[in-house]
């Protein structure tokens, strides 16, 4: 009986073997060739990555010797004095883009939500294409926009508005100049409505009919099937659709230059102007004479990578926390 | 036998297709009726409707009656929320919420219209528990995961979170057709018990359980309500040639 087995086992062995070689040898160079293509190719994508961040590093080590770690904390900015401190730029990213994101997260769920929950399916398919089409303006185009058009009338009717109302707390102080934190925060805002409205509406699509089911014959009203069925599912989605905001958000560079006032200051006030990191470098780097200055930008550029690689693996985390916290809990 | 729930001429339209045909019905309350069908003979679709299901479907359409305790849940005014908070509902796959614990499963549709103190929430999910007995199981971890649980308890668990709501009639949609027989039998037995507080209308196409757990039984074909009778009397004298063929497993 074993015997028999064993011989069977053979068999069918052998007649693989022989399956593979006629068949599969003249492809087996193919496959070869395709496996160390791909391999090289995805490579190279990691190589580009590291020799960037080599690069950078090299080119900034002036300015990182000179300064070493002041260059996080001084808030100086003089090329002149060749004087470099980073924490403006650093400051007016990090404020801007989360305050873009706490005012675009809202917008943008409620959009995805009124697209897949309540208007029929046609309508919703159409609110998409429109929301998906803001994404494909050129952000130099919601630069002119924002100078020509939103910081004059923030500047006219919200800023004075503001200021007469609200100007004993310090996020409103001091003189309307229209170009602002401000006007950096809404026109960032607007930009990231696109992504994390797409995002959010492909998580929510994906949520089983049954989910929806169960809260509905549970007696559910519409919101209240939407908030104990359709958000908790889409938790994690939603969460990695606001981070995918958030990355967008801080390496944005045209528009924000264009409305944001470059001026390297830290204040807590969002009527006066900022800088962010971006900015800096787009704004200065065609016209840097010494050597320190370069490297300065250069570091700037460095902590900006650094920044959004913090951001991504924050967002990891956070998501694996809350999938995992739905194991754990289950555990 | 007084009916709770009645279909009078009862029909369902998915824009050209007529899936339920001018059905009558009585269903007794505190009584189990099982509706047997082969597969795509609109028994789910009846039932969907008794619940205000289709609702969310746009093309749906039910005409004739439907009445609980004799008023029209169809008739003008009728707040279908109400209606399937009276009327509750179990799926052929279990659809616990996965980001809730077992407690908040259970209270979850209680929660909706009920303002809960933490004392009577916990009360609630025992006693809800301890009825589809899966109270012994779960007494430890009721802050874990519901996508812990098999897919049995899962069920089970999906059964407590209709009754914690109170309902007076309860919809089941083929609840065993995902479990295994272990768990369909624990499921069986449940649906034995439910009957003496609420009215259970059960869609199976597993003629056996429709034997072995329903007081009344349907027979549907092609949209059709062939026959309706003692669940005794279809499976052992059925009146109609096509019942007869389709419990002795001739077709479907």
């Amino acid at each position: 009986m074993q015997q028999q087995d064993l011989i069977l086992g053979n068999k069918t062995m052998t007649s693989e073997q022989t399956h593979a070689e006629t068949v599969a040898a003249p492809g087996r160079a193919g496959d070869r060739i395709f496996r160390r293509l791909t391999a090289f190719f995805a490579l190279s994508i990691l190589a580009i990555l590291l020799l960037m961040i080599w690069q950078m590093t090299r080119e900034s080590l002036p300015s990182i010797t000179a300064f070493g770690g002041k260059f996080l904390t001084g808030s100086e900015w003089d090329a002149v004095q060749e004087e470099f401190g980073a924490l403006p730029f650093l400051f007016g990213s990090v404020i801007s883009s989360v305050l873009a994101i706490l005012l675009a997260t809202p917008l943008s769920v409620a959009t995805a939500l009124l697209i897949t929950e309540i208007v029929p399916h046609r309508l919703g398919s159409a609110i998409a294409s429109l929301v998906e089409l803001l994404a494909a303006i050129p952000s130099v185009i919601y630069g002119l926009w924002g100078v020509l058009v939103m910081a004059p009338w923030l500047q006219r009717s919200v800023q004075p508005w503001l200021v007469d109302h609200f100007g004993f707390l310090p996020f409103f102080e001091g003189a309307p100049y229209g170009v602002s934190m401000m006007a950096g925060v809404l026109i960032l805002a607007v930009m990231i409505v696109p992504i994390i409205t797409a995002i959010s509406r492909e998580v929510l699509l994906a949520v089983p009919r049954s989910q929806r089911e169960a809260a509905v014959a549970l007696g559910a009203t519409r919101w209240e099937a939407i908030r104990i069925a359709v958000l908790p599912y889409g938790k994690s989605g939603i969460l990695g659709a606001v981070i995918l905001g958030l990355g967008r958000a801080i390496g944005e560079t045209m528009a924000v230059t264009m409305v944001i006032g470059n001026t390297p200051q830290i204040s807590w006030s969002l009527l006066s102007p900022a800088y962010t990191m971006p900015s800096v470098i787009a704004n200065e780097f065609a016209e840097t004479t010494a050597k320190i200055h370069t490297a300065a930008l250069m570091e700037i550029g460095l902590i900006l990578l650094a920044v959004t690689l913090l951001i991504n693996i924050l967002a990891r985390l956070l998501i694996w926390s809350v999938t995992k916290g739905q194991k754990q809990g289950a555990a | 036998m007084n009916a709770k729930v009645s279909l009078e001429n009862m029909s369902v339209h998915f824009g050209g297709n007529h899936a339920v045909k001018s059905v009558n019905l009585d269903f007794p309350a505190n009584s189990v009726t099982a509706i047997i069908g082969p597969s795509g003979c609109g028994k789910s679709t009846l039932l969907r409707s008794i619940n205000r299901m289709h609702d969310l479907v746009p093309t749906a359409r039910v005409s004739g009656r439907i009445t609980l305790d004799g008023k029209d849940i169809y008739g003008a005014g009728v707040d279908p929320v109400s209606i399937r908070r009276t009327i509750g509902m179990v799926f052929q796959k279990p659809n616990p919420f996965p980001a809730m614990s077992i407690h908040d499963n259970v209270v979850a549709g209680y929660k909706l219209n009920n303002t809960l103190k933490r004392s009577e929430a916990d009360e609630i999910v025992e006693s809800s528990l301890r009825r589809v007995a899966l109270w012994d199981e779960v007494k430890d971890r009721l802050k874990s995961s519901a996508m812990d649980l098999s897919g049995g308890q899962q069920q089970r668990l999906c059964i407590a979170r209709t009754i914690a709501v109170q309902p007076e009639v309860i919809l089941m949609d083929e609840p065993c057709s995902a479990l295994d027989p272990i768990a369909t039998l624990k499921i069986e037995e449940l649906v034995e018990e439910l009957k003496e507080q609420y009215t259970v209308i059960i869609v199976t196409h597993n003629m056996q359980q429709a034997a072995r757990v329903s007081d009344s039984t349907a027979f549907m074909y092609m949209g059709e309500m062939v026959e309706s009778g003692p669940t005794k009397k279809i499976f052992t004298n059925p009146e109609m040639k096509q019942t007869e063929d389709y419990i002795t497993g001739r077709f479907g």
